[in-house]
């Protein structure tokens, strides 16, 4: 531990925590409905849109006709996505003669960017056309977010509306959330990167010759543009293989910087959003809290186990004082590696600065349980906090059962059918992780995909479905999930893990709009102190503990051990 | 159920010309006119040609030159096909290559002080970092100066005008960019570089 490593983690948890309330307040005024700065510009864009599609503003929807919407709008966008990555060969902005990409590999990223998981089993530079880059998974990354976005203010309004009959229009909220949110800070965020040196242009790919005489191939492109709403639109989703660690992803420490704040910054904000909209903003810094002590708790963890560094190769004489160097870049050394680890796999964007499967056992396994929690530390844009809602709703219920009242949650009574529903979204992740992880293990085709020998191998299958269910989207990359099997379940592991929670919480949503609102009485439970934090922590940790734990402890933590006692694999 | 759905065929027309089609190429004009050789990946030219970027590593193995960390993006820095090795932290062939890093570093390298640097015997994220620490520069200060017949301290002075600090005093790591430096060591400390390769 050193000073300047805590120093950038205060630095860097101060100034999220700054920003919540301006980034909240700003998406409470953009989802009521009321005026912003960007009016006098976008204003007319967005009429011009409404025009455009027949969308008509003021025209709500039932939660049903929303969700309808929601899976049609998306549904779409995956076919154009799809048809994009196939036809690219053909197409135009393919200065790199990028073939077409086969049919299973093309099915899985569209479905990745359509889920706003973005997982990689692409590699960017090598398969992908400008155009496929730019007009397709550009575009999912703006409106996957924005998907997310609009069903969590959705569900929000739900909590907020007394006896109402529908939940917003998903049309106006999708496309506020892209105009107002997310494309202006990313234009600003992708000029910033330029400046740091983050490419930006259509040329083809340069030629060097190096000092020593060799040719050397650079890969460019439109790089900023993607990497500003990846980041932001918690997508992950890279322009190169290798992500953020790529130095034209990630060229300097401040861009560096910039990019985790933009990461955690969405997912965070909208809390304060909540808090706003439901007219208590109490209840929004109550969730940020929770949301908070599991960060901190996994950064410490992982902190410690990645300064540790290998007892094996410090052994052979490697100087231990830097600790796992092993797949990270100089730049960011330990603490900037570990900060972006934690904070990617907490807020399901899933973009990585070094490699996950090369860190300490303890190390990695802290961002494989932040997936397996749900996505619910922060999480993904919309996802993360409609993810902790379901967790509130669960904690209300059970702290009801203990005192023997029906629960209540913001003057809504949480009755049976709210907690069926929420335990169906709460079951999806145990369905797609374990579920999925046991079929690899026993087909051939799954076990192919494994790199490492030995109990890191469980943990590499492990990874990879908590990554896809939980819309994350980092890898343990040293995983051969380019396969046709590992493609298609993947992707399914990705449907069932985005949809299977989204279609609950708008039920949910509906459901509680329609109630009326009991007044708070002497016995209501307050939901915004250090007693409902604690609770509704222990409850997140709890269920994924119970779930996850037999898995974790053949996987991560035996490596662990095994580490201690010198056995190898 | 139409009127509910038609909107969504238009939408996503309209959202992607907007967000995939208008928003690139706006930043793509104004990273142009604003930040030129940044967008255009910060290349480095001499005498006419192109000989790398600032951002990406290459790759150098003549003692006269400081040695960037072990790549893992193709045959080595390959900059169209970015990797890493990924290997576990338990696995055999990942603590037998890093031992024979360590090895090969001492046994190229007789005269450094002190035990291996992590970064120089361990594979970055991307395969192309273009950095090694401080201490991964002053374990080959002393192999760089014998190979070009200078005195080791010419060559660390060198290394401590290139080591770059944590950007804004705060963020990130110290730094050596090796291709800025092997370019500077040619330029200014040639030495008699060429009779001793």
């Amino acid at each position: 531990m050193n000073t300047a490593d805590i120093l950038q983690i205060i630095v860097f948890c101060a100034l999220l925590i700054a920003l919540t309330p301006v980034a909240g307040g700003y998406m409470a005024r953009v989802f009521s409905g009321e005026r912003v700065l960007l009016d006098r510009v976008l204003g007319p864009v967005e009429r011009g849109i409404y025009r455009l599609c027949g969308i008509r503003p003021d025209q709500e929807q039932h939660w049903t006709a929303y969700a309808l919407s929601m899976l049609a709008f998306n549904l779409l966008g995956f076919l154009l996505l799809y048809a994009l990555l196939r036809a690219q060969g053909w197409l135009p902005l393919n200065p790199a003669g990028m073939a077409p990409v086969p049919p299973d590999l093309a099915f899985n990223t569209a479905v990745s960017f359509m889920t706003n998981t973005n997982w990689q089993a692409y590699g960017g530079e090598s398969t992908l056309s400008y155009l496929s880059q730019m007009a397709g998974l550009t575009v999912q990354n703006f409106v996957s977010a924005a998907t997310g976005i609009a069903v969590l203010v959705a569900l929000i309004r739900g909590f907020a509306r007394r006896s109402a009959r529908t939940v917003g229009n998903f049309y106006v909220d999708m496309t506020r959330a892209t105009l107002y949110v997310l494309l202006p800070i990313s234009i600003v965020t992708a000029l910033v990167l330029v400046s740091q040196g983050v490419p930006q242009n259509l040329d083809s790919y340069t030629v060097a010759h190096t000092v020593e005489g060799a040719r050397q191939v650079i890969a460019q492109g439109p790089v900023a543009s993607q990497e500003a709403i990846k980041q932001l639109g918690s997508n992950g989703g890279g322009f190169f293989s290798v992500n953020s660690a790529h130095p034209y992803e990630n060229p300097t420490p401040l861009a560096n910087f910039v990019e985790m704040i933009f990461l955690l910054l969405l997912a965070a904000g909208l809390t304060d959003t909540f808090g706003r909209m439901v007219g208590d903003r109490r209840q929004g810094w109550a969730i940020f809290a929770a949301m908070g002590i599991l960060f901190l708790g996994g950064l410490g963890v992982a902190y410690w186990a990645e300064l540790q560094g290998n007892p094996a190769v410090i052994a052979a004489g490697l100087d231990p004082a830097a600790g796992n160097m092993e797949g990270k870049e100089v730049r960011f050394g330990i603490v900037n590696s570990v900060l972006w680890a934690v904070a990617t796999t907490a807020a399901s964007n899933g973009s990585v600065n070094a490699m996950h499967d090369s860190f300490m056992p303890l190390g990695g396994m802290v961002p494989m349980v932040n997936m397996m929690l749900g996505e619910v530390v922060f999480g993904g844009v919309g996802a993360g906090l409609y993810g902790m809602l379901i967790f509130v709703l669960l904690a209300v219920f059970i702290a009801g059962l203990m005192v023997g009242r029906t629960p209540e949650y913001l003057g809504k009574k949480i009755e049976a059918k709210e907690i069926k529903l929420a335990m169906i979204a709460t079951l999806t992740l145990p369905l797609g992780v374990l579920g999925f992880s046991a079929l690899t293990l026993v087909l051939p085709a799954g076990l192919a995909g494994i790199q490492d020998p030995g109990p890191h191998g469980l943990s590499e299958v492990l990874y990879a479905y908590s990554s896809g269910t939980g819309n994350n989207g980092s890898a343990f990359a040293g995983f051969g999930a380019n396969s046709l099997y590992h493609n298609t379940t993947i992707a399914l592991a990705m449907l069932l893990g985005r949809f299977l929670v989204i279609l609950p919480v708008l039920a949910i949503a509906g459901g509680l709009a329609a109630k009326r609102a009991v007044p708070p009485s002497a016995g209501t439970f307050p939901t915004h102190g250090g007693l409902f934090i604690g609770l509704l922590v222990g409850i997140v940790l709890i269920v994924g503990g119970l779930t996850f734990f037999p898995a974790l402890a053949l996987g991560p933590v035996v490596e662990h051990l095994m580490l201690g006692t010198g056995t190898f694999f | 159920m139409t009127r509910e759905l038609r909107p969504a065929f238009v939408l996503i027309v309209v959202m992607t010309v907007l967000t995939g089609l208008l928003y690139p190429l706006a930043v793509t004009g104004a990273a142009q006119l604003l930040f030129p050789a940044k967008a255009n990946g910060s290349l480095i030219e001499r005498g006419g040609t192109i000989v790398g970027s600032s951002l990406i590593g290459q790759s150098f193995a003549g003692d006269a030159y400081f040695h960037p960390r072990p790549s893992a993006a193709g045959q080595g820095y390959d900059a169209a096909n970015s990797g890493a090795g990924n290997l576990g932290a338990i696995n055999k062939a990942l603590i037998e290559a890093q031992a024979k890093a360590i090895a090969e570093l001492r046994a190229a390298n007789p005269d450094a002080p002190g035990p291996v640097p992590a970064d120089l015997a361990t594979a970055s994220g991307s395969g192309l970092d273009p950095h090694i620490s401080p201490a991964g520069a002053a374990f080959q200060v002393e192999r760089v100066a014998k190979a070009r017949n200078l005195p080791p301290d010419r060559v660390r002075a060198l290394v401590a005008e290139y080591t770059e600090g944590r950007q804004l005093g705060l963020f990130g790591e110290p730094r050596v960019n090796v291709l800025l430096l092997n370019l500077a060591l040619d330029e200014r400390l040639p030495g008699d570089r060429l009779s001793s390769r």
